[in-house]
C-alpha cells in the first residue's frame, strides 16, 4: 500500500479561469476528487466526480459495512427468522431501529444471534450455528431462517452456508445463508447480498404462471407505512400488487414475486441488482420510480400504468395524478411563503434519493446548495449536477468536517439526512429532516409531500431557534 | 406485541435473543470521548465505528465522533497496520486531537494486528499522543470496553510519582453526564480537589452555541491523566467496572484505590461522601445533609404506594445493583434483576445484596442472560414496574408494565443524560419516575369510582 500526501490541502475553485478562490476547506488530498462545484470540478480535469470508492481510512466516513447493507434490505421481511452469526455487537446495535411497519408478524422486531465467545472464535463457531438453528425451529414454528456472518466469522472461516444446507435438509424449510462480513466491500456490495438471498427464497416458488398486470414494488422497505400508500394508489389504479420487497413482507407474499409482469424499483441503490436479476431469470422488466414529491409520483405513476400497457390503467393514472396534484396545491401555496428562499442542504445514502429531493426542494421554491450521498452512482451523479444550481456543492462520501464546512459556507438552512447528521446539523444551528430510517412520518407519495413540507417547516421555522443567542 | 415469547422457559445453549448488551469497542468509544481533544479510534471494520456512534448518538442525541481504520479484504490478510499508520496521519493532519485512542474490533484481533507495535512505528508529530488498548468483541459487554480504555489511558500516560500532589482521583464508572456533574458536586462540597477520570460532562452534554466544536470543553485533560500516578488514592465507582482500571493504576503507580458500589440510593451515596470526608477531613455541609433528609422524606412518604411493588431491573451490571439497592430501600422487591455482561461476581454481589434484606428466595438474577429470558419469566409471574433500557419497552408494552428509563442505551427519550440517578438528588429523580411510573397506570387502569384526587 501506498501513502498519499498527507498535507494540509487548500481547495482552490476557478470560476471560468478567473483565478478567483470561491472558498477554502481542509480536504484530505485523497477526498478532494470527491468533492465537486455543480459548474465546476475542483481538480480542474473535468472527470466528474470521484465515487464508489472505499472510504479513506481516518477519515470520519458516515458509511457503514458489508453487513449493515445486507441487514438494512432484510431485516424488514416480517416472519423470517434473522440469526447474526458473530460477536453481540452486530446484532444489537440492529435490533429494532428500522422503523419497517408490519401489518402481520412481528417477528423480525426480536434479535437473534450466536453472540459468539472467544472460546468459540478459536475453536470454531459452526456447532454454535447448528445448535442455534435446532434451537429456533424446536421452540418455534420457523419456516425461514436468515443467517447473516459478520468480520469475524468471514476471518474464521465458519462454512455458514455448509450449515444453512444442512439445516434446510434435515427441517424441510428455508435456511438462506448471508456472507455479509463487514470488510469485504462497500454497503453496496451488501445490498447484493441481500438480493441475492431474496433471490433464493423466491426461486423454490417459480411456477410460471403470471398474473396480468400485477407488479412488485422492490427498495421500499415501509418505514412510517410508506409501502402501504403506494399499495394504496395501485389499488386505486386496479394494479395488484404481489410481493413488497422488502416492506411488510412475508415468505408467502414474497413467493409470489415471480408472477408479476413487472418491477418498480424505489430505492435503486439496494434493490436494482435485484431487479435486474429477475428480468435475467424470468424475463420481468423493471423501471426505476421515486414516490418523493408531487412530480416524481405523478411521473412514476404514469409510467409505471404506461409500461403494463392497460388504457384503461393508464386513464386512472392520469385522472388520479392531476387532482391528487391539484388537492396540495392549496397547502402549498400556504407553505411556499413560509419556506421563500430558503436554502437546502441534502446528505443521503443513495443518488436516487437525492435526486428525488432536488426536485421536491424546487418544487417548495428552496434551493440545494450542498448534495451529498454515501453511495450515489456516476449516472445519479451527472444527473444531480445537471438538476443543480450552478454553484452547488457536489459530495461523495463525506465526513462531518466538509458538511460542516460546506454548509456553513454556502449558508443551508436545513440538512436533511440521517441519524448521524442530526446532531451535527442542530449543534451549526441549522434545522434538520430525518430522511432515513429514523423517519416518523410517511415521506412518500402525495401524502408524504404534506408531512415533508410540515416537518422541514416546523423545523426551520421553530421557535426555539429563537432562543439561540 | 412480541407474541413469539411463550411462557415456558427452556434453556438455550446457543441462541441469544433480544441482548441486554453490547460489544465492547462502544464502550471503549464513550470512554475515550471522556478525555479532552482526544478522538476515538476503531481499528476495524467501517461497520463498526457507525454502529457505535449511532448507538451513542441515539443515546445522548448528540454528535459523538470517531474514526475507523476502514478494513479492507486486503487488510484482513496482510494486517491493517498500514490502515492505522494513514488513518493516525489523516487524523492528526485534518482534525487535529491532541491524543488519539485506538481501541481493537473482533476483526483486527482475530488477525492479530499487535497496535502496540503499530503506534512504536507510527510517525507521531511533536507533541501529539497515540494510544490504545485491546477491546475484543467476543469478550464480556461494552462494560469491559469502557474499563479496557480507562486502563489503557493508565498504562500509557499515568506517571509514577515520588510526590503526592495532594488530589483524589475519582472514576465515574459508565455513566451519563448528569451523573458526573453530580459526582462532582458532591466532591465540592466536601471540598475535594478531584480528577475525574473519564470526564465526558461538557462534551456529551454540551450546550448548543450556533457553532460546531468537534472537541468540546470538558473532558480530562491529558495532564490530569498524568497526574494520577501522584494522587493520594482514588475513588472508583462501579463495583464490577473498576476492578481493571484499578489495579492497572496500582501496578504502575503504586496509587491505591476504595472501589465503592456505583452511588445510587441512600447508602450507597452516604458511602461515597463518607469516602470523600475520609480522605479530605471536611465535615459534610448542610447542604448535602439537607438533600439527604429530603429524599429520605419523600421516600418515607412514596413508600406507602411502593412498599412490597414489585420491579424488574436490568442493564449494566453496577447501575442494576445500584437501583436494587434503592428500590430496596423503599421495601420494594427487586424480583428480577438481569445484566447482559457475562460476569460472575454480579451474580454474588446481588445475593449479598438481596440477602442483607432477606427477599434473596423471592428474587431471580442472571448475569449473561438477555430480554427474552426476562419476558418469559415475567409471563410466568409478572411485575409491577419496568427498570432499565429502551429494549425493555416491547415488554412494557406487551405486559401492559410502566417503564421506567435508566440506564444505558436509552433511546427514545430525551433530557436522561443530563440528569443525575446517582447522589441524594438522583435518588429523588429515581423515585419520582418510579413513583409516577406506577401511579399512572393505576390512574389509567382503575375505575372511576376509585379514581383518586390525592394520593
Amino acid at each position: 500500500m501506498w501513502y498519499a500526501l498527507m498535507q494540509k490541502s487548500l481547495c482552490y475553485l476557478n470560476l471560468a479561469g478567473k483565478g478567483v478562490v470561491i472558498m477554502t476547506a481542509d480536504i484530505l488530498e485523497e477526498r478532494k476528487k470527491s468533492i465537486i462545484s455543480s459548474d465546476f470540478c475542483c481538480h480542474g480535469d473535468g472527470k466528474g466526480i470521484s465515487c464508489e470508492k472505499v472510504s479513506v481510512s481516518g477519515s470520519v466516513s458516515q458509511r457503514a459495512c458489508v453487513y449493515c447493507g445486507a441487514r438494512v434490505v432484510l431485516n424488514p421481511i416480517t416472519d423470517a427468522f434473522h440469526i447474526i452469526h458473530g460477536p453481540i455487537g452486530c446484532s444489537s446495535y440492529t435490533w429494532d431501529i428500522r422503523g419497517s411497519l408490519t401489518s402481520g408478524s412481528d417477528l423480525f422486531r426480536n434479535s437473534f444471534s450466536t453472540d459468539l465467545k472467544e472460546r468459540d472464535i478459536i475453536f470454531g463457531g459452526t456447532k454454535i450455528l447448528e445448535t442455534a438453528i435446532d434451537e429456533v425451529v424446536a421452540k418455534h414454528d420457523a419456516k425461514l431462517i436468515f443467517v447473516y456472518a459478520t468480520c469475524i466469522v468471514g476471518v474464521i472461516g465458519d462454512d455458514i452456508e455448509a450449515v444453512c444446507r444442512a439445516a434446510e435438509a434435515k427441517y424441510n424449510i428455508l435456511v438462506v445463508p448471508v456472507k455479509a462480513p463487514g470488510f469485504s466491500g462497500t454497503k453496496s456490495q451488501g445490498y447484493k447480498l441481500a438480493c441475492d438471498a431474496i433471490m433464493k427464497v423466491i426461486m423454490p416458488a417459480f411456477d410460471g404462471s403470471k398474473i396480468p398486470g400485477s407488479i412488485n414494488i422492490l427498495g421500499d422497505y415501509n418505514l412510517s407505512g410508506e409501502m402501504w400508500i403506494m399499495q394504496g394508489y395501485f389499488q386505486r389504479l386496479g394494479i395488484k400488487v404481489n410481493a413488497t420487497i422488502t416492506g411488510d413482507a412475508s415468505l408467502e407474499t414474497l413467493q409470489t414475486a415471480s408472477k408479476s409482469v413487472l418491477n418498480i424499483v424505489q430505492c435503486a441503490g439496494s434493490s436494482t441488482y435485484l431487479a435486474k436479476r429477475m428480468e435475467q431469470e424470468w424475463g420481468i422488466p423493471y423501471i426505476k420510480v421515486s414516490f418523493f414529491g408531487i412530480e416524481d409520483t405523478s411521473n412514476s405513476l404514469l409510467r409505471v400504468a404506461a409500461a403494463l400497457g392497460d388504457e384503461a390503467v393508464m386513464k386512472k393514472a392520469e385522472t388520479m395524478t392531476k387532482i391528487e396534484s391539484s388537492k396540495l396545491q392549496d397547502f402549498l401555496t400556504k407553505y411556499k411563503p413560509k419556506l421563500a428562499g430558503k436554502k437546502a442542504a441534502i446528505y443521503v445514502g443513495g443518488g436516487f434519493k437525492a435526486i428525488s429531493l432536488i426536485r421536491q426542494f424546487n418544487e417548495l421554491g428552496i434551493e440545494t446548495v450542498v448534495v451529498g450521498t454515501q453511495t450515489g452512482q456516476k449516472e445519479e451523479y451527472d444527473i444531480i449536477r445537471e438538476l443543480s444550481s450552478p454553484g452547488t456543492i457536489i459530495m461523495d462520501d463525506a465526513n462531518p468536517s466538509e458538511l460542516e464546512t460546506f454548509m456553513k459556507e454556502k449558508k443551508a438552512d436545513i440538512l436533511v439526512g440521517g441519524v448521524k447528521e442530526r446532531p451535527l446539523a442542530y449543534k451549526l444551528g441549522v434545522a434538520f429532516c430525518d430522511h432515513n430510517h429514523e423517519r416518523k412520518h410517511a415521506l412518500s407519495g402525495y401524502d408524504g409531500v404534506k408531512n415533508f413540507v410540515e416537518e422541514i417547516n416546523l423545523s426551520i421555522n421553530s421557535p426555539v431557534w429563537e432562543l439561540l443567542a | 406485541m412480541l407474541d413469539l415469547t411463550p411462557k415456558e422457559i427452556t434453556e438455550r445453549k446457543a441462541l441469544r435473543i433480544n441482548p441486554c448488551k453490547t460489544c465492547q469497542p462502544a464502550g471503549a468509544l464513550y470512554c475515550a470521548l471522556g478525555v479532552h481533544k482526544c478522538m476515538p479510534h476503531s481499528h476495524g471494520s467501517q461497520g463498526c465505528v457507525s454502529y457505535h456512534r449511532s448507538v451513542l448518538s441515539r443515546h445522548f442525541k448528540e454528535p459523538a465522533i470517531a474514526t475507523t481504520s476502514s478494513f479492507s479484504e486486503g487488510a484482513c490478510v496482510f494486517g491493517g497496520g498500514s490502515n492505522v499508520k494513514t488513518a493516525v496521519k489523516n487524523i492528526f493532519d485534518i482534525y487535529d486531537p491532541d491524543i488519539i485512542a485506538c481501541h481493537t474490533t473482533c476483526l483486527s484481533e482475530t488477525i492479530g494486528d499487535d497496535l502496540n507495535t503499530y503506534i512504536q512505528q507510527m510517525d507521531i508529530p511533536e507533541g501529539k499522543l497515540v494510544v490504545h488498548c485491546n477491546t475484543p468483541s467476543y469478550v464480556g459487554s461494552h462494560i469491559n470496553g469502557f474499563f479496557n480504555m480507562m486502563a489503557g489511558f493508565i498504562e500509557y500516560l499515568a506517571e509514577k510519582s515520588e510526590t503526592c500532589n495532594g488530589k483524589i482521583g475519582i472514576f465515574p464508572g459508565f455513566v451519563n453526564p448528569g451523573d458526573m456533574r453530580e459526582m462532582k458536586k458532591i466532591a465540592g462540597l466536601l471540598k475535594a480537589d478531584y480528577i475525574m477520570f473519564p470526564d465526558t460532562s461538557g462534551v456529551m452534554d454540551a450546550p448548543i452555541t450556533g457553532r460546531y466544536d468537534m472537541y468540546p470543553k470538558g473532558g480530562t485533560k491529558i495532564s490530569e491523566i498524568r497526574e494520577l500516578g501522584a494522587v493520594r488514592k482514588v475513588v472508583a465507582l462501579g463495583e464490577i467496572t473498576e476492578q481493571e482500571p484499578c489495579m492497572v493504576l496500582k501496578r504502575k503507580t503504586g496509587v491505591d484505590s476504595d472501589i465503592l458500589p456505583l452511588p445510587i440510593g441512600i447508602a450507597n451515596t452516604d458511602e461515597y461522601v463518607m469516602a470523600l470526608a475520609r480522605l479530605t477531613h471536611a465535615e459534610v455541609p448542610y447542604v448535602l445533609e439537607e438533600e439527604r433528609g429530603q429524599i429520605v422524606d419523600i421516600m418515607l412518604d412514596a413508600s406507602a404506594h411502593l412498599f412490597g411493588k414489585k420491579a424488574a431491573i436490568y442493564g449494566d451490571p453496577d447501575t442494576v445493583l445500584g437501583i436494587a439497592s434503592l428500590v430496596l430501600e423503599m421495601g420494594m422487591i427487586p424480583k428480577y434483576m438481569l445484566t447482559g455482561t457475562p460476569i460472575e461476581s454480579f451474580n454474588k454481589k446481588a445475593a449479598a445484596l438481596l440477602e442483607k434484606y432477606g427477599v434473596a428466595d423471592q428474587c431471580t438474577v442472571k448475569a449473561n442472560g438477555d430480554l427474552f429470558e426476562l419476558h418469559q419469566w415475567i409471563k410466568n409471574e409478572t411485575v409491577d414496574v419496568l427498570i432499565g433500557t429502551t429494549y425493555g419497552k416491547q415488554i412494557a408494552k406487551a405486559e401492559d408494565i410502566p417503564l421506567v428509563r435508566a440506564g444505558f442505551p436509552v433511546l427514545d427519550r430525551h433530557a436522561h443524560a443530563l440528569q443525575p440517578i446517582v447522589g441524594y438528588k438522583g435518588a429523588l429523580r429515581l423515585v419520582e419516575m418510579i413513583l409516577n411510573a406506577i401511579l399512572d397506570k393505576q390512574d389509567r387502569v382503575c375505575a372511576d369510582e376509585d379514581l383518586e384526587i390525592v394520593l
